[in-house]
């Protein structure tokens, strides 16, 4: 496997529809594992996923997905499942005809077919009444579900997934987000654009945050937010007496806020220095006035880095 | 050189997965068979192909040929293929099933479940086209025959001796030929206009004016339309009287085989830069 082989790369691409911009200068390499597009509605999410599989053509620069293009549509759509937020299907098909239907395309024998749209339909937990019933009686999740089994049924290596999650209960959102780990674990492009930012947090192993068309972070949750320099971090400390640390903390120039949990276990601190807040904190806790049990990030997340990002209204700040 | 360039091309020609695109054909093909005929929505298509057959029968049960001789209801069928099937029929027909097999899916959103399978865009457009041929002419092509076999059936051993070993066979097998191309004709026209259009009616209108005025065009623009090529094959000439004079002009005569390969080669162009447009097809649902 070489660089180009074994990535998804957008070079330098834009994406005009007549006068209205959908991406502007894309540059990204996406390696194999689970990525993350975040961004409000009408970035250009969308736009980025159907320039990936084809649906759409740059209007500037080059897409290459496993260094194959779309326009090679027999090799390219071997290795590449799209399922598409479009919550529509031919009419007058079963579930399990429309996956065979989609399988039979392949060119693989019909006994194939059937084994492979069986096997789909289990990972998704389509039960098998279900999925002999008409699509058009089947109930939003059901039909994400299908979309679902419909994109992975031939085993592609690149999964593009647009809201997956929309419309399923928890309970099937956490089976799909289980999926989509073992998926991105194999080896496999999960690359998914989620609103559901906190339990997408949880899977993922690269953020791309877009808006406006416009690219403005990609990376490691973690790493994007360091580089998030003028935003303090946030820390959540658990410990027995919450006040007293945060007085300690106050004492130093680089803490900006501190804010007392709920159930007044623990306090939220924002630092500007993160280094010096640990160092601090050890001292503190070798002292012995305060008992700390637990540390952790508190706006090192997906949700977190949206918000300092782009903000609620969806506009870069 | 141009040896050298032939035997590249040849080449290239043979490394393409033909196999594989056959049977991606077949599959799809039979895909959008079972769609285009075996829907409610098409029951509107059976009606206009069936139509006469059923006036037909009314007449064979009611009235059975009072007074008319088998040359006057040759002349009747063969204006029931010359001014309803070829200018109402078919046309409509096929503005149906053709424009509906790219325009429609996009209408639905589903068109990009084919566009993301491993099929080449041509191998889609051209299956589409193929079901759609099919499914026209099966319909249209066996209701000719239900209306050939209805105005016959009255004369008894007269009228089967006319079919079987007559003129009749002659003639069917012409309107015959004239369905499949006709249905071929306006179908790559029709699916043509729904890859260029949002709504393709307007453009369908056009069409029918077009092929109603041109008749009386200059030979060369002649060229352009489907039904001025199937007016040759008529096997039994419409009497131009009345206002069927205005549909029935004589045009230019051809050769029967000139017509055929005329109208093929029509064919051919409209479907090469049909292809050219699904090559750079865009989905974008939101516009539709």
């Amino acid at each position: 496997m070489n660089a180009v082989t074994d990535t998804i790369r957008f070079e330098n691409v834009s994406k005009f529809y007549g006068e209205v911009l959908g991406v502007n200068r894309v540059s990204l390499t996406l390696t194999p594992g689970i990525s993350t597009l975040v961004g409000p509605n009408g970035s250009g999410k969308t736009t980025l996923m159907n320039l990936m599989t084809g649906l759409v053509q740059p209007s500037r620069g080059s897409v290459s997905v496993l260094g194959l293009s779309p326009s090679n549509a027999t090799e390219f759509f071997c290795n590449v499942g799209y399922c598409a937020q479009f919550d529509s299907f031919p009419r007058g098909l079963t579930g399990f005809q429309f996956v065979l239907d989609s399988l039979m395309l392949f060119g693989m024998s019909e006994e194939d077919a059937h084994a492979l749209t069986a096997e789909s339909l289990e990972r998704v937990q389509l039960d098998g009444e279900a999925a002999h019933r008409k699509i058009a009686g089947y109930s939003k999740g059901m039909r994400q579900k299908i979309r679902l089994a419909q994109s992975i049924a031939h085993h592609p290596r690149v999964l593009v997934l647009d809201e997956p999650l929309n419309g399923l209960d928890p309970m099937a959102r956490a089976e799909s987000l289980a999926l989509f780990q073992e998926l991105g674990r194999q080896g496999m492009h999960v690359v998914i654009s989620s609103h559901i930012l906190d339990e997408v947090d949880r899977i993922s192993d690269r953020v791309v945050l877009i808006t406006g068309g416009y690219l403005i972070a990609q990376g490691n949750i973690h790493e994007v937010r360091k580089e998030v320099r003028d935003k303090p971090m946030q820390v959540l400390i658990r410990c027995d007496s919450p006040e007293l640390l945060a007085s300690k903390m106050f004492a130093v120039n680089h803490c900006v806020e501190a804010r007392l949990h709920a159930d007044g276990h623990g306090v939220f601190l924002r630092t500007g220095d993160i280094d010096q807040f640990y160092r601090l904190l050890n001292e503190i806790a070798a002292e012995g006035l305060v008992k700390i049990e637990a540390v952790a990030p508190a706006d090192d997340n997906a949700n977190a880095i949206y918000q300092y990002l782009i903000g609620s209204d969806g506009s870069a700040s | 050189m141009m040896q050298q360039s032939l035997g590249s091309a040849v080449g290239i020609l043979r490394q393409q997965p033909w196999s594989l695109w056959w049977v991606q054909a077949r599959r799809l093909t039979r895909i959008e068979i079972r769609r285009n005929l075996f829907t409610r929505r098409a029951w509107w298509i059976y009606f206009l192909a069936f139509i006469p057959a059923v006036i037909i029968l009314i007449h064979l049960l009611i009235d059975s040929h009072p007074g008319f001789g088998m040359s006057d209801d040759s002349a009747v069928l063969a204006g029931v293929v010359q001014l309803y099937y070829v200018r109402l029929g078919i046309f409509f027909g096929c503005l149906g099933i053709f424009s509906r097999l790219i325009r429609g899916e996009m209408i639905e959103r589903s068109l990009h479940y084919y566009l993301l399978s491993p099929v080449r865009r041509e191998v889609i457009l051209l299956s589409k086209f193929f079901a759609g041929a099919v499914s026209a002419v099966l319909l249209f092509g066996v209701a000719v025959v239900a209306d050939f076999v209805l105005m016959y059936a009255g004369y008894g051993a007269a009228g089967r001796d006319f079919m079987m070993h007559g003129p009749g066979l002659g003639q069917i097998e012409a309107y015959l030929l004239i369905v499949v191309l006709g249905c071929l004709g306006y179908g790559s026209i029709f699916l043509l206009l729904s890859l260029m259009f949002r709504n393709p009616m307007p453009g369908a209108m056009l069409l029918l004016g077009w092929e109603a005025i041109n008749p009386v065009m200059p030979s060369l623009l002649q060229k352009f339309s489907v039904a001025s090529y199937l007016r040759h094959l008529m096997p039994v000439s419409v009497p131009a009287e009345g206002v069927f004079a205005l549909l029935t002009v004589e045009t230019e005569p051809v050769a029967a085989w000139v017509a055929v390969l005329g109208l093929l080669a029509l064919i051919a162009v409209v479907l090469t830069y049909t292809c050219y447009r699904m090559r750079r097809l865009e989905i974008r649902y939101t516009t539709e």
